[in-house]
């Protein structure tokens, strides 16, 4: 079948191969950033400026500079610095990790300073230590602040995966317009939304399942 | 003894809110606080319950000295200690400070597990019969937030008595809830009381305190003006501030 002379028996199992690319990407960046996320929070929190204050500008550098940017830093940088690359899809999963952890930071930062101070202080009077209290009384109540904008920000990712075509990462955009520049057509970009849009619409589903698990309580 | 201190001071940058307080429990007494706002009665229980630190004085809890003077610094015990005597004091909130995230039951259970290291079928039985005593065993497997107040407060004593502690403190613990809802906590507080439960009662309720403490402190500006019994203190004092205060209250 065609489309516009575009062969879609050919394009479409092109397609759902470079959403598997789209989807390594998007498990990898999570796996690796979100505790990330959480370990870039609590240096934020730190009453140390020698730890605050390095990560403060860690996050704006990655948050005030286009992923595109980094991927290509990531990508060639290290050739400049150390004469040596990684290869494509390391140099990725890199800039993803180290872009959204800032951004994980900031929001589990929001997620920390929500709890009142009250929760610290009972747990202390009880004789909890302070590795206790945040484990089973502060992490969890966090974790559910923290759920809707998480969320948001992995519907972004699952977009942002298309920058990867930038340092030639085999990802969905990639192999759209590839196909567009091959069959002088705008069909395979247009085929490629309804692509993010399924994955993405799993990743709201799935979302929406994990707040209304965490919904038998209120803070 | 079971808590001594002496000269207790403490300042918030350059306000004087504790300006030397001696005070001494002793075991099975039940004592209430009285006093203004500002004049310092919560600093007072953050400092015995190690949330606030003292700049001066000491404070000897059940024998162990948790704070001494080394010079003209207090010097705190080391972490050790510190834990040892935390668990012998236990501290109701004003606004409760349940865990939203777990039970009811589990709000009682989780730190007789976690910090005393109790078997969790034993720390489930004397849940639920602090449960039954505070009689809220049927809110057993309810959330905080289904609760009212007065019931937050009950479960907040009842995780507290959990621990087993030698001295409960309670930090206004009914000035968050609606009036019809004081009369459950006073009533416990008194059950306690008759038990001999050791305890440290900041109130606005005088009444309360007059009908339940062995021995009323009346605190303004960071010291203590007057103590003794409620007899004393609220029948005829002698003192001209504590009068004032009382006057003022019962005008409103």
């Amino acid at each position: 079948m065609t489309i516009d002379n575009v062969p879609l028996h050919l394009l479409i199992p092109d397609m759902l191969e470079a959403s598997v690319e789209v989807i390594k990407i998007f498990f990898l960046t999570i796996i690796f950033s979100i505790p990330l996320g959480f370990i870039v929070a609590l240096a934020r929190r730190s009453r140390f400026r020698i730890i605050s204050f390095p990560t403060r500008i860690y996050q704006l550098i990655f948050r005030g500079t286009p992923l595109m940017l980094q991927l290509f830093f990531f990508m060639y940088g290290p050739y400049y610095i150390f004469g040596f690359s990684f290869n494509r899809f390391t140099a990725c999963i890199l800039a993803f990790v180290i872009n959204y952890a800032a951004y994980f930071g900031e929001i589990f930062r929001g997620g920390i300073a929500a709890i009142p101070k009250g929760q610290y202080e009972a747990a202390k009077v009880l004789g909890y230590t302070k590795l206790q209290t945040f484990l089973h009384i502060i992490l969890p109540q966090v974790i559910k602040h923290v759920i809707p904008a998480t969320g948001n920000e992995l519907m972004t990712l699952v977009k942002d995966t298309s920058l990867a075509q930038v340092i030639s990462v085999p990802e969905l955009f990639r192999v759209a317009t590839n196909a567009g520049t091959r069959y002088f057509s705008s069909i395979p970009i247009i085929i490629a939304a309804p692509f993010y849009l399924i994955m993405n619409s799993v990743v709201e589903v799935t979302f929406k399942m994990i707040e209304k698990k965490m919904d038998y309580y209120k803070n | 003894m079971l808590l001594k201190t002496l000269n207790l001071q403490k300042s918030f940058g350059k306000t004087h809110v504790l300006k030397g307080i001696s005070l001494e429990v002793n075991e099975g007494e039940v004592i209430a606080i009285i006093g203004p706002s500002g004049s310092g009665k919560s600093t007072l229980l953050r400092c015995l319950t190690q949330l606030e630190r003292v700049d001066k004085g000491t404070i000897e809890v059940d024998g162990i000295q948790m704070v001494g003077m080394n010079g003209e610094k207090a010097v705190y015990a080391d972490n050790k200690i510190l834990h040892e005597i935390i668990l012998k004091v236990g501290l109701v909130f004003q606004n409760f400070n349940l865990f939203p995230n777990f039970s009811v039951i589990k709000n009682i259970i989780h730190a007789q597990v976690k910090v005393l290291g109790i078997e969790k079928s034993l720390a489930h039985k004397k849940a639920m019969e602090l449960l039954e005593k505070m009689n809220l065993k049927e809110k057993a497997t309810s959330y905080p937030c289904e609760l009212s107040g007065g019931q937050q407060q009950r479960v907040a004593i009842a995780r507290a008595l959990a621990l087993n502690p030698r001295i409960l403190f309670f930090d206004e613990p009914t000035s968050a809830l609606d009036p019809e809802l004081t009369g459950e906590i006073l009533k416990v507080i008194r059950s306690l009381a008759k038990e001999k439960m050791t305890m440290v009662i900041v109130t606005h309720e005088m009444a309360f305190a007059r009908d339940v403490a062995d021995r009323v402190i009346f605190m303004d500006d960071g010291v203590i003006v007057e103590e003794g019994t409620p007899e004393e203190v609220f029948g005829n004092t002698s003192n001209e501030r504590t009068k004032e205060f009382l006057q003022r209250f019962n005008q409103n």
